[in-house]
């Protein structure tokens, strides 16, 4: 199965958007739980820095018996140093972002710490791609 | 604790999810950073904070909380309630500071996250 969703940068109204149909689609595949909780809190994050830190980009979703494969690919500023936005606390997000609720700099490490696999690719002035992968 | 004595503890009022009042929270979590209540695995949990938009409720949903406490009176818009709805939330209002209301349901019982 798979699924493609657009993604609109700046746009807060509908952050979340995509994760929420993702969660409904896991949750009637029967899904556990647990398990949806934690790919869906990784999905909804990396979709909000989408909105929060790019134009605009793509979430595309695949799903088998064997894993939910999850790939975000967005045009915007790229993340010039990927290991120092992985770290906890490490943001850049404008004063809008943090009226939002959000800009703590937790959404790489909360990513990392909710799927199996998690890999990011950037390219400054391009994008940032981020593929996560979970087993089941 | 139940949510109707959460309810009674901050003279709340409820904006939506009236038929769960005798649901159960065990803890409570006071945040306004959304990314911050991801990071939790707690069930039977209530969220306090001021921050009062779609990404409040659209964090709770992914985060698989019920209910919602807004202090200091912070409006919750149509679109909101809707999603919350959608969603069976309880969501709750007072009019006390977040330290006033994080001190009230402490001393009544509610136990931290951490
Ligand atoms: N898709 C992206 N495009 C450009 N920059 C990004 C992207 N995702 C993350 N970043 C950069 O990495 C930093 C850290 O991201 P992370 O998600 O960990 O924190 P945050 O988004 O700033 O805050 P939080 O996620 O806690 O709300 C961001 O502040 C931003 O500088
Ligand atoms: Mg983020």
């Amino acid at each position: 199965m798979e699924f493609v969703y657009e993604v609109e940068g700046g746009d807060f109204t509908k952050a979340g958007n995509a994760s929420s149909a993702v969660k409904k689609t896991l949750k009637q595949l029967n899904v556990n739980p647990k398990v949806v909780k934690r790919i869906v809190v990784a999905l909804y994050e990396a979709e909000v820095n989408i909105v929060a830190h790019a134009y605009n980009g793509t979430i595309k979703v695949t799903i088998n018996s064997e894993h939910i494969h999850i790939v975000l690919d967005d045009k915007g500023p790229g993340i010039p140093d990927i290991d120092l936005a992985m770290q906890e606390g490490y943001s850049t997000a404008s004063s809008k972002v943090r009226e939002m609720g959000f800009g703590a700099g937790m959404g790489l490490p909360n990513m990392k710490k909710n799927v199996d696999e998690l890999n990011v690719s950037s390219e400054v002035d391009k994008g940032t791609t981020v593929e996560m992968i979970t087993y089941l | 604790m139940k949510i109707s004595e959460i309810i009674k503890v901050l003279n709340a009022s409820i904006a939506c999810g009236e038929a769960y009042i005798e649901t159960n929270i065990e803890r409570g979590f006071a945040s306004d950073l959304m990314s911050d209540v991801l990071t939790l695995d707690t069930d039977k949990m209530i969220l306090i904070t001021g921050l009062a938009n779609m990404q409040t409720i659209r964090t709770v949903e992914m985060a698989d909380v019920q209910c919602i406490l807004f202090v200091r009176n912070k409006q919750i818009s149509e679109d909101m309630l809707k999603l919350a709805q959608e969603h069976n939330m309880v969501l709750l209002q007072c009019k006390y500071s977040m330290f006033n209301a994080v001190g009230k349901l402490y001393q009544a019982g509610l136990e931290p996250v951490y």
